[in-house]
């Protein structure tokens, strides 16, 4: 195993982050700022609770998952991307490190980055709602496990994309609108039936109904169900990077 | 000395169906420089990039220290070092923290040491906290051989080094090359000038459509294929050749002053002195005389030419 250059891989995305302080970490906490005032302060108050816990707690989650869905597959993706955009890449191909030891400083990078920027949002959130963490180890477990297989998939992204607008493609068109499908700023339960059952083919409803559960033991779907499709994900991330790898897809001619 | 890299029946062809090489065959040997010349699109970075591992073969085997490069290639490519030919370098890095990145990347535990060296050695220590995009191409150039060097690799290679650089900084770099090898690294260069490989090279091998068309020790190339010249120049133009000479492996220039004789100087007999009769007793008066000698270029030239 090549320790080291996992260290400078893990250490130069961590310090592109670290350069670019506003855009990394600034961005995600002002614009969870706004949700927060507008769902949770002005819109929020006129809204009753739902399923016991008021409007403005009852989003953190969601929000959170907003976050760290789209950031970290943005770091991911970028990470990886911007090195064969510029060439640079031709260093790592030539480097005496296996795919491995890649993936582990990138996506290990992006997740890293994400999972701070989730307790950020978290502390952010408790200047406007008291919180409360039902099982703050279960909280935990969900972030984590969702930083690593969100920013595994932005790895995907960033391969498989051959330009800018590729980059932007799957976020945009597809993990936001899921987002905010998911469950994010309402229960799948306030949706009629024939919706409810709709939604139940949106992988995110599991992602956001189980790490909500571990905030106020509320949700939409069984928790199991909800871990179990968190590690469904994963594997399946791990599944196709495996493949891009073993077959050199987008990286060797 | 012995083979550091073993390339055998090397041959690529990309998914597009173009064939970049065709059966490759080359050893080389441990503290040379070998120059790789052949025009565009010869194949020359697709070979290096076989090598080091950034291109997979379509066929062949190719060894470094005796080791095969795709089953052992931690060992291999901790051995080499890679200049590429483009300016490929994150605009937003800084000079230390790019070379430090590079060292890691190839296993090597940090050294300060070592790499105030290096960034002393290409003249770039003084730069060391300076983006990458702030600096010039020549200082680029130089900041991509510093993180080829960072790993203290044995075997360097570089991909057109000295493309698109001032004279100056070709000069520098042509030290540069022979201190290294000097200091036991074996050195790799393609390019497509031929001044470069005639002023600094041990062997050249010629590269053209995927085929190495020769490789051999830079003198005994120009000796074996050098052929020389004799200019000839006449007191009065000639509108023809005269019929006495028309026998001679001679020719007139166009404006008629000139006569041209080739010849080689590596035979017993080089003619001179028979032709230099042979003009006096044709009536013609001999104002100048000039010899030439075949560079490598046209060498060069004449090989490409003969295998379209």
């Amino acid at each position: 195993m090549n320790s080291y250059a996992i260290r400078v891989i893990y250490k130069y995305e961590m310090l592109r982050a670290w350069e670019t302080l506003a855009q990394s970490f600034a961005s995600p906490v002002i614009s969870t700022a706004l949700y927060f005032v507008v769902f949770g302060s002005a819109i929020g108050s006129r809204i009753q609770h739902i399923e016991g816990v008021p409007y403005g707690l009852f989003i953190v989650p969601g929000l959170m998952m907003l976050a760290l869905l789209t950031q970290s597959i943005a770091n991911a993706s970028f990470g990886i991307f911007f090195p064969r955009f510029t060439g640079t890449i031709y260093e790592l191909l030539s480097a005496p490190v296996s795919f491995v030891e890649i993936l582990i400083g990138y996506v290990g990078a992006a997740a890293s980055k994400s999972f701070i920027i989730g307790l950020i949002i978290l502390a952010t959130a408790g200047f406007f709602v008291p919180l409360q963490i039902a099982h703050p180890v279960w909280m935990l477990t969900f972030l984590l496990l969702t930083c690593i297989s969100f920013s595994l998939f932005g790895f995907i992204i960033g391969l498989w994309a051959t330009n800018f607008e590729k980059l932007q493609l799957i976020p945009m068109l597809v993990i936001t609108p899921l987002v905010f499908l998911g469950g994010s700023f309402y229960s799948v339960n306030m949706l009629p039936p024939a919706w409810q059952t709709v939604s139940l083919f949106n992988p995110v409803v599991y992602l956001i109904s189980g790490f909500r559960w571990s905030f106020f033991e509320v949700a939409d779907v069984d928790v199991g169900l909800s871990l179990a499709m968190v590690l469904g994900f994963l594997g399946l991330c791990l599944a196709v990077v495996w493949w891009m790898f073993r077959t050199g897809y987008r990286l060797k001619q | 000395m012995t083979a550091i890299i073993s390339i055998s029946n090397l041959s690529k062809t990309y998914a597009n169906g173009y064939q970049a090489l065709k059966n490759v065959s080359l050893d080389i040997q441990s503290g040379e420089i070998l120059a790789l010349l052949g025009p565009n699109g010869a194949g020359k970075t697709t070979l290096i990039s076989i090598v080091c591992g950034i291109v997979n073969a379509t066929g062949g085997k190719v060894t470094v220290a005796g080791r095969d490069i795709v089953q052992d290639y931690r060992l291999t490519r901790s051995l080499i070092g890679l200049v590429p030919q483009e300016l490929t370098l994150g605009a937003f890095d800084r000079v230390w923290n790019t070379l430090c990145f590079s060292r890691g990347l190839f296993g090597k535990k940090p050294d300060r040491a070592y790499l105030e060296q290096v960034l002393r050695d290409l003249s770039l220590w003084d730069k060391k906290d300076s983006m990458l995009m702030a600096l010039s191409g020549g200082m680029k150039r130089r900041v991509l051989i510093g993180k080829a060097l960072a790993h203290e690799p044995r075997i360097l290679f570089l991909d057109e080094p000295t493309a698109g650089v001032d004279v100056e900084l070709r000069k520098d770099m042509w030290a540069l090359v022979r201190q290294l090898q000097a200091s036991g690294v074996t050195i790799i260069l393609t390019t497509h000038y031929i001044e470069e490989a005639e002023a600094i090279a041990d062997r050249v091998g010629v590269i053209n459509h995927g085929e190495l068309l020769l490789v051999d020790d830079k003198q005994a190339l120009m000796h074996k294929l050098g052929k020389r010249q004799l200019l000839i120049e006449i007191e009065t133009p000639l509108a023809e050749m005269p019929a006495a000479l028309a026998d001679r492996p001679l020719e007139l220039s166009a404006d008629g002053r000139t006569l041209i004789y080739t010849y080689d100087p590596h035979r017993p007999q080089t003619g001179i002195d028979e032709l230099l009769q042979a003009l006096r007793d044709a009536g013609l008066t001999i104002k100048d005389v000039l010899s030439t000698k075949t560079s490598l270029e046209e060498i060069f030239v004449n090989l490409v030419q003969a295998k379209p």
